[in-house]
């Protein structure tokens, strides 16, 4: 959680003062100073003209009972919109039929001093850190709704209760709808004490309900940023330097300038050039045309072959970050009766959204309003203001639902400074920015590089004594945010590998054990990639510890419980998905099985998968079982398609997933060549939701990690070959 | 100059004539519930159905198009949104951000048109449409509860 305003969220108890002025403090912003025709998707203009009062800042409710529910974090396909609500709707007590959502801008955030605390949706985080302050506005709500009624009928609180938006006083028989009440409720001071249910008692929360968002993606009705418009509105296309870091050198406008449609030819910052033009298609079909000369710069000779000989070197090199180490791995190394090592490798791979990158943009000397789909609504009003030269107070940036996101539209927000830097060139028209397939492509924030150097050590009884896990490669962090970067340490690079604690804990007991990281940053620009660096790591530590069990001649299953003695959570999901399997139970012929746990994003997983090879090489995954415990199940629906979502989105990549770079440029450019899995390649998914307590654990993410090293366990078991490099496409399956 | 029929409306409109029928679509006839997701015939987020067959509009150039071809869109695949593959996809909650939805749902209904008892098999090979999301299971089931319950037609 971060620097949230409201006083709940730094309270970890369960009953905590929720000031007035957090609640109240101010009313919400008008929305929007340029009026174009188009209704923003915040749909509180009413309430700003005081007609709706809001309960509070999370709450508001109409006379017809109707209930508004705010929401801050992002919808981009995991559910949050409708889990958060979930979360609200079960302390407020309301009837669910009735729930509406709508979203709080950026600005008005601030303006009211950042009262919905954080709006980043990533990592996992959008219910795990948010849960506590958000249940805590439904059940406030609540209380301020049941006082209200109880002052009209002028008896205590107490003796009134409230169940699905009606307020009943048992006594007296009388009732009154939430409706009725919600005007009087708003002016009632916020309680200070505000109890939370015990999640065994809920409702609403916890069950399995169907989105509220899925009628309109299933008639066309639905609008993503990409189906804007806007009267007067033009459309952009864009080109960036091929080469990252390069720069541009030159271009003929004169040559396109006459082509249909065809506005503006501009630069965009030093390394891009864009096309305004009255339709996108007319943009696009100009760049196209446009002669442009780039300035490559000096990573023109970066290859995918020189990026991995300095990652190799990497392996080897005297200085390292510790990330974790317990015991004296190198003497355990010298005294043992027997070492295996293996070096273990993991390339770039994109986003691919299926969305590509988009916003629009108006901007004139004393405003700029951008609407675009984001993970992080306040990240975007910080870019747009940046690029615009104007005071956040100035700028607005109005959030659409994304058509994917896995980590893209997080961090960086580089297309909002692309499309505030055209539209600043053409003051007072909207422009909207949409990249071509081949410029998201090429232009991503690519899940980085790494290899593994595993070494581990056995005494002469086959006990395993130490584990040296040498990491080599990018850092995401160091790319996003150099300056937070101290003498080379990066602690997201050992997700899934920290020494025991509440987040990506190592799962296993070694007596002697080193996990060290040597930086090496290639020019091409990373990002946080659903599972981020959980997903590498898990594939180095879980293949190896298949290779270790197997150098041993143990069960791969009995081998790691070995070694888990005292990690009980890790231990507990790898039992349960070890029995629903059906782990060492016979199998029909030619299908294997392989077995792999983590923990990250705050949840231990764990997954076997089940899969043939054909003699001439060809890979089948026949069944995947999953396991997870989140601590609490929010919408156990929701979670199990989030599990088998991860699952894709893992297995696209070890399978197919794969950029590469020739001549300091990404050489894929589309599905074509950046091949992604598609329905024909789905192995049934079965989920295991076993949520234990007492913590909040995310579902978008973890998942992923453990769908690559189940499967690469059970090729190794159905063909004795241990692929260490990924996408399995380019490894040779065929029986030796 | 194109003359179009889109979702049974005779359409005049003024475009180059190479433009892919996706962008007209979008741009000039302002349907935007078919979407752009990779440009080359590889996604399927832009099919359509052109006198019932499944297509991917982003590479058929407008100008390959006739007057007397029925072209529907999503926006047009039913009077109310309830054909029986929309009411099975609300059923099942297919969509996760839903972006690649109307291709897929255009897809399945030609598919269901051409062979309605579509098994396992035929779903796996003619719907290959991509979704990052990862919704597959979901529209696979959603699928086979069309052919179970024989709706396609009906609704
Ligand atoms: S946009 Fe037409 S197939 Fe991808
Ligand atoms: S639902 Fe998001 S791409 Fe399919």
């Amino acid at each position: 959680m971060t620097s949230a305003s409201t006083a709940s969220s730094k309270t970890p108890s369960s009953k905590a003062n929720l000031s007035r002025r957090s609640l109240l403090a101010g009313s919400v912003a008008a929305a929007g100073a340029f009026s174009f025709g188009f209704a923003i998707p915040f749909g509180s203009e009413a309430q700003a003209q005081g007609a709706t009062p809001e309960i509070n800042a999370w709450v508001v409710i109409h006379p017809d009972d109707k209930v508004v529910i705010r929401i801050v974090r992002s919808e981009m396909g995991q559910g949050t919109l409708t889990g958060l609500a979930q979360l609200v709707a079960e302390e407020l007590n309301c009837d669910w039929t009735k729930v509406t959502t709508e979203y709080p801008t950026p600005g008005q955030s601030v303006a009211r001093n950042r009262v919905w605390g954080n709006f980043s949706t990533g990592g996992s985080r959008g219910i795990r850190e948010s849960n506590e302050y958000v249940r805590k506005g439904g059940a406030a709500a609540r209380m301020m709704l049941i006082q209200a009624a109880a002052n009209e009928w002028k008896v205590p609180a107490a003796e009134c209760s409230a169940e699905k938006s009606v307020i009943t006083h048992k006594a007296s028989g009388r009732s009154l709808r939430y409706g009725q009440v919600a005007a009087a409720a708003a002016k009632i001071e916020a309680p200070k004490d505000v109890a939370l249910k015990d999640p065994k008692d809920w409702t609403i929360a916890g069950k399995p309900l169907p989105r509220l968002d899925t009628v309109d993606k299933t008639n066309g009705k639905k609008i993503y940023g990409m189906d804007l418009k806007m009267p007067g509105m033009l459309n952009a296309a864009i080109k960036d330097c091929p080469v990252f870091g390069g720069k541009v050198k030159s271009f003929d406008a004169a040559a396109i300038k006459a082509m249909p449609g065809v506005r503006h030819v501009l630069p965009v910052g030093d390394s891009a050039v864009t096309v305004v033009a009255e339709t996108w298609w007319q943009a696009k079909s100009a760049l196209d045309a446009l002669p442009i000369v780039w300035d490559e710069g000096e990573h023109a000779k970066v290859s995918s072959e020189s990026i991995a000989a300095w990652l190799k070197e990497g392996l080897d090199a005297p200085v390292a970050v510790v990330g974790n180490q317990n015991g004296d791995v190198k003497a355990a190394i010298a005294a043992a009766a027997k070492t295996v090592e293996a070096v273990y490798s993991y390339p770039y791979q994109n986003h691919a959204t299926m969305e590509t990158m988009n916003a629009t943009a108006v901007w004139t000397p004393d405003r700029c309003e951008v609407w675009t789909p984001t993970q992080n609504g306040e990240a975007a009003l910080a870019a747009t203001a940046e690029a615009a030269g104007l005071p956040i107070a100035k700028c607005e940036a109005y959030k659409i639902d994304l058509g994917g996101g896995f980590g893209r539209r997080g961090a960086s927000q580089d297309w909002v400074r692309q499309v505030v830097a055209i539209a600043k060139q053409i003051p007072g028209t909207p422009v909207k920015l949409i990249w071509s397939r081949e410029e998201d492509m090429t232009h991503g924030r690519y899940h980085p590089v790494t290899q593994c150097k595993m070494v581990g050590a056995f005494d002469k009884d086959n006990n395993l004594t130490g584990l040296h896990m040498r990491i080599s490669g990018q850092s995401i962090v160091a790319g996003l945010f150099p300056q937070t970067i101290q003498n080379g340490r990066d602690p997201a690079v050992f997700q899934g590998l920290n020494a025991p604690g509440p987040e990506a804990s190592i799962g296993y007991g070694v007596p002697n054990l080193l996990v060290d990281h040597a930086m090496r940053n290639p020019h091409v620009p990373p990002g946080f990639w659903r599972g981020v660096n959980l997903n590498q790591n898990t594939i180095y530590l879980e293949s190896f510890m298949d290779e270790l069990a197997h150098s041993v001649g143990k069960d791969p299953l009995e081998f790691r419980r070995g070694l888990m003695k005292n990690h009980p959570k890790h231990l507990a999901v790898l039992n349960a998905v070890a029995e629903k399997a059906g782990w060492g139970k016979p199998l029909p012929d030619g299908v294997f099985r392989g077995i792999c746990q983590t923990m990250g994003f705050g949840s231990y997983v764990a997954a076997v998968a089940e899969v043939s090879v054909s003699p001439a090489g060809q890979l089948k995954i026949h069944r995947i079982v999953a396991a997870t415990d989140p601590g609490h199940a929010v919408n156990p629906a929701q979670i199990e398609r989030q599990v088998e979502g991860s699952f894709v989105y893992g297995l696209s990549a070890s399978l197919y997933g794969e950029i590469t770079i020739k001549d300091g440029r990404v050489e894929q450019e589309n599905f074509d060549t950046y091949e992604v899995m598609r329905l024909e390649a789905m192995p049934a998914v079965e989920t295991v939701i076993v949520p234990s307590g007492g913590f909040w654990g995310g579902v978008g993410e973890p998942t992923i990690a453990v769908a690559a090293p189940a499967v690469l366990n059970a090729i190794f078991a159905a063909t004795g070959k241990r692929i260490r490099s990924l996408p399995l496409k380019n490894a040779d399956l065929k029986k030796a | 100059m194109a003359k179009l029929n889109v979702n049974g409306k005779a359409l005049d409109v003024q475009v180059a004539e190479d433009t892919p029928l996706l962008w007209v679509i979008r741009e000039q006839i302002g349907l935007t519930g078919t979407k752009y997701g990779c440009g080359v015939a590889q996604c399927g987020a832009c099919t359509v159905h052109i006198d019932g067959v499944a297509t991917r509009s982003c590479s058929v150039p407008v100008s390959a198009v006739t007057a007397e071809q029925k072209i529907v869109t999503i926006e047009g695949l039913s009077p109310d949104g309830r054909h029986p593959v929309q009411q099975a996809w609300i059923k099942h909650d297919v969509p996760q951000c839903g972006f690649c939805q109307s291709g897929m749902i255009m897809a399945t209904v030609a598919l269901l048109q051409a062979n309605p008892k579509a098994t396992e098999a035929d779903i796996a090979s003619e719907i290959t449409n991509i979704c990052r999301c990862g919704t597959y299971a979901r529209v696979k089931t959603a699928i086979l509860d069309v052919v179970a319950g024989g709706t396609l037609g009906r609704g």
